[in-house]
C-alpha cells in the first residue's frame, strides 16, 4: 500500500500503516472481519431495497387516485352520486368506469384464441388520464373501435387494424395502450377500452350506473380529506360506497419493507459486532506488546493524547482500508449476483441501494473504532515508568 | 553563586513488596548545578535508578520533593509532567530503547513530533544531531536491528538531544557496550557537557568516574557521601 505524499510526511501516519504492517497476518485477519461486516451489513440493505423496489415497480400508482366502489348489496354507482363527487374541492378528475369480463376471440390462421379480458367503457380523455397509447389512435365515438392494453396485444399477438371478436361482435383494434403494470384502479394492460355506443351493444342489459369511480386528486397532501368529503356526501345517511386510497397500499408496503431492511440489517450488523470485537481484540494486543514502546514514547516526550491519537489513527486506517474493500466487494458482488441469477442489476445502481453501501462503509469505519477506543485509551494511561520496564 | 538545575528535598520512595515495604530512596536529598557532570553510583538494588527516574519526571517520591528548574513536580499534572520531559530533559537508555519500526533519522524525528516540528525541519535537525552523535551518515537509514549497539546508543543520544534539552539523563549508558565503544559514549556525553548540557549518569561502573565532577553515592537508598 502507497500514502500519498501529504501523509508520508505525517509520523503518526507513517507510523500506524508500519505498525498494522508489522503485523501483517494479524491486520489482514482484522481486516477480513471488518470486511465481512460492512458486506453483511450493505448487502443485506441491498437486498431488502432491491425487494422493495421490484414490488414498488410493479405498482405503477403513484398513490394520488380514491377508488370509490359500491359497498356490497348495491349494485352500482349513480350519476347524482358522480355529480356529488364532482363537488368535492381538490379534485384533479373524476373518472366513472364501467367494466364488464368477457372472453375474446382472435381467428388466427384456422384457429381461435381465446383469452379473458376487462371491457371497459371510460370517455376517451378520461382514458388518456389513466394509460398513454404505445402505437395508433383512440376509438372513435358511436364506432366498433377499441383500444387494448399491452399485455392483450402481446399474448394474442394483436397489431393494428385487425379484429377481434367479443360475444360475436367484432371489434377492430386501432390503438394499444403502454404497459403500465399492476394498478389499484384499472387493470389497463389487460384491458379492452371501446366506446359508450359499443358496449351498450355488448352488454344491453347493463346497470344503469358505474362499477367504479376513480378520483385523481389535484394534491397528494389532501388526499385524505377528499376521501373524507366523498364519504360524508355520500354516505350520509345509509353506507353506499367505499373509499379507497391507492396510496394506503404503497404506504403501507414502504413501511415493511423498511422493516424488513431494518432485520436484514440489524442481522448484518451481527456480524460487524463481531469484527468490533475481533478489532478491540487485535489492538489490546498490539498495546500490550508495544507497551515498552509506549514508555519510550512517552519517556521522549508524548503526551496521552499523543498516544491516543496514534492507536485511533492505527483504528481508523485499518477501518477505512477493510471498509473501503468491503464496499468494493458489495459493489462487485452484488452485480455479479444479480446479473447471473436476476439478470438485472439496475436495483442495485439506484440511490437507494448505494445509501446502503456508504452505510455500511461508514459503520465499518465506526466500528474500528469503537474497537480501537478502549485499547488505546488503556495505552494512553499507562505510566511510563511501567511501559518502560515492561519486557 | 552556580544555578541549582535539580534539587532533590528529603525524597523518599517506598515500594510495597507482599507485606513488606521496600525503602528505595531513603530521605534523599541533593543539590545538581547547571553544567554538571554527576554520575550516581551505587550497587544494583541501591536507588540510583529510581533517583533518576525522578529525575526524568517519570516516577513521583513517596514523600519529599523534587524541583526542575525550580519547578516542584508534585505539583504538575501528567499534562505538566510530559511537556517538562519533552523540552527540558533528554533521556538515554542501557537497552538504547528505540522504536523497532522507524530508521536512525525517524527515531531522533519522534521527540519533535510531539513538540509540533514541521517535517522538513525536524528531518534536517536530525540529520544534524546524528552527525554529532558520530553516526556515520550511511546509517541514517538504518533500522535500530541493523545497527551495531554503539551506533544504536549513537541514534539514542541524537534523540535525546532533539528538543535541546536541559539536562541529559543516562542510565547505564554503557552498560550493554564493551569498554571502548562505552568510552566512545562517555566521551561524546562529555563534549555535550562541555558544549552547556547538565549530565547526569547512573552507573555502577566506577571507571565512568573518571568523566564526572560531581558524585553521588547511594548505598540502600540512602546518600552515602557526596563531594563537590
Amino acid at each position: 500500500m502507497r500514502i500519498p505524499d501529504p501523509l508520508k510526511n505525517n509520523m503518526y501516519a507513517e507510523l500506524a500503516r508500519r505498525n498494522l504492517k508489522r503485523q501483517a497476518v494479524r491486520t489482514v485477519l482484522a481486516a477480513i472481519g471488518i470486511i465481512i461486516g460492512v458486506i453483511a451489513i450493505s448487502s443485506m440493505g441491498i437486498l431488502g431495497n432491491s425487494l422493495k423496489l421490484s414490488v414498488t415497480d410493479s405498482f405503477s400508482d403513484i398513490g394520488d387516485k380514491i377508488i370509490v366502489s359500491p359497498v356490497p348489496g348495491e349494485d352500482f354507482i349513480t350519476d347524482k352520486q358522480v355529480d356529488q363527487i364532482k363537488k368535492v374541492s381538490n379534485i384533479e378528475s373524476v373518472i366513472p368506469v364501467i367494466s364488464g369480463g368477457e372472453i375474446v376471440e382472435y381467428k388466427k390462421g384456422g384457429t381461435t384464441i381465446q383469452y379473458y379480458v376487462a371491457v371497459y367503457d371510460i370517455k376517451k380523455d378520461d382514458l388518456d388520464k389513466l394509460a398513454d397509447l404505445q402505437e395508433g389512435r383512440h376509438f372513435k365515438p358511436g364506432s366498433t373501435e377499441c383500444v387494448v392494453g399491452s399485455s392483450i396485444a402481446k399474448n394474442l399477438d394483436l397489431k393494428l387494424g385487425q379484429k377481434i371478436e367479443i360475444d360475436g361482435s367484432n371489434l377492430r383494434v386501432v390503438g394499444i395502450l403502454k404497459e403500465r403494470g399492476l394498478g389499484f384502479d384499472i387493470n389497463t394492460d389487460s384491458g379492452v377500452f371501446t366506446s359508450s355506443e359499443m358496449y351498450g351493444k355488448l352488454y344491453p342489459d347493463a346497470d344503469e350506473g358505474y362499477g367504479t369511480v376513480i378520483v385523481i386528486v389535484k394534491d397528494i397532501d389532501k388526499i385524505d380529506s377528499v376521501m373524507k368529503d366523498i364519504k360524508e356526501r355520500i354516505n350520509k345517511k345509509d353506507e353506499l360506497v367505499t373509499v379507497f386510497a391507492t396510496n394506503s397500499i404503497t404506504e403501507s408496503l414502504d413501511s415493511v419493507f423498511k422493516s424488513i431492511s431494518l432485520f436484514l440489517m440489524g442481522i448484518g450488523s451481527i456480524s460487524l459486532l463481531v469484527a468490533g470485537v475481533s478489532i478491540l481484540n487485535v489492538m489490546l494486543m498490539s498495546t500490550m506488546e508495544r507497551t515498552k514502546e509506549i514508555g519510550i514514547m512517552k519517556a521522549v516526550g508524548a503526551s496521552r493524547r499523543d498516544i491516543l491519537k496514534m492507536f485511533l489513527l492505527e483504528a481508523l486506517f485499518l477501518g477505512v482500508i477493510a471498509s473501503t474493500a468491503g464496499a468494493i466487494l458489495t459493489i462487485g458482488g452484488s452485480y455479479l449476483i444479480m446479473s447471473l441469477l436476476v439478470k438485472n442489476t439496475s436495483y442495485l445502481f439506484t440511490l437507494s441501494s448505494m445509501f446502503y453501501v456508504v452505510e455500511g462503509f461508514f459503520f465499518g469505519i465506526a466500528t474500528s473504532l469503537l474497537g480501537g477506543m478502549y485499547p488505546a485509551w488503556k495505552a494512553s494511561m499507562m505510566r511510563p515508568l511501567d511501559a518502560l520496564r515492561y519486557e | 553563586m552556580p544555578e541549582t538545575i535539580a534539587d532533590i528535598r528529603k525524597v523518599t520512595k517506598i515500594y510495597t513488596l507482599g507485606e513488606n515495604k521496600i525503602y528505595a530512596l531513603n530521605k534523599v536529598s541533593a543539590k545538581i548545578e547547571k553544567g554538571d557532570f554527576v554520575t550516581i553510583m551505587g550497587s544494583s538494588g541501591s536507588g540510583k535508578s529510581t533517583l533518576l527516574n525522578m529525575l526524568g519526571c517519570l516516577d513521583l517520591p513517596t514523600s519529599g520533593k523534587v524541583l526542575i528548574n525550580n519547578t516542584d513536580l508534585s505539583k504538575l499534572d501528567d499534562e505538566g509532567l510530559t511537556s517538562l520531559r519533552r523540552n527540558n530533559i533528554g533521556f538515554i537508555f542501557q537497552q538504547f530503547n528505540l522504536i523497532q519500526t522507524l530508521t536512525a533519522v525517524e527515531n531522533v524525528e519522534i521527540p519533535m513530533i510531539f513538540n509540533g516540528a514541521s517535517p522538513g525541519k525536524r528531518r534536517k535537525r536530525a540529520l544534524k544531531l546524528l552527525q554529532r552523535a558520530q553516526l556515520p551518515p550511511e546509517y541514517a537509514d538504518h533500522k535500530p536491528n541493523e545497527l551495531s549497539g554503539g551506533q544504536q546508543q549513537r541514534v539514542a543520544i541524537a534523540r535525546a538531544l532533539a528538543n535541546n534539552p536541559t539536562i541529559l539523563l543516562a542510565d547505564e549508558p554503557t552498560g550493554n557496550l564493551d569498554s571502548k565503544t562505552g568510552h566512545g559514549v562517555m566521551e561524546l556525553l562529555r563534549e555535550l557537557n562541555q558544549a552547556g548540557t547538565t549530565v547526569i549518569v547512573v552507573t555502577h561502573d566506577p571507571r565512568m568516574e573518571e568523566y564526572s565532577r560531581t558524585t553521588i553515592r547511594l548505598q540502600d537508598g540512602e546518600v552515602v557521601n557526596e563531594n563537590p
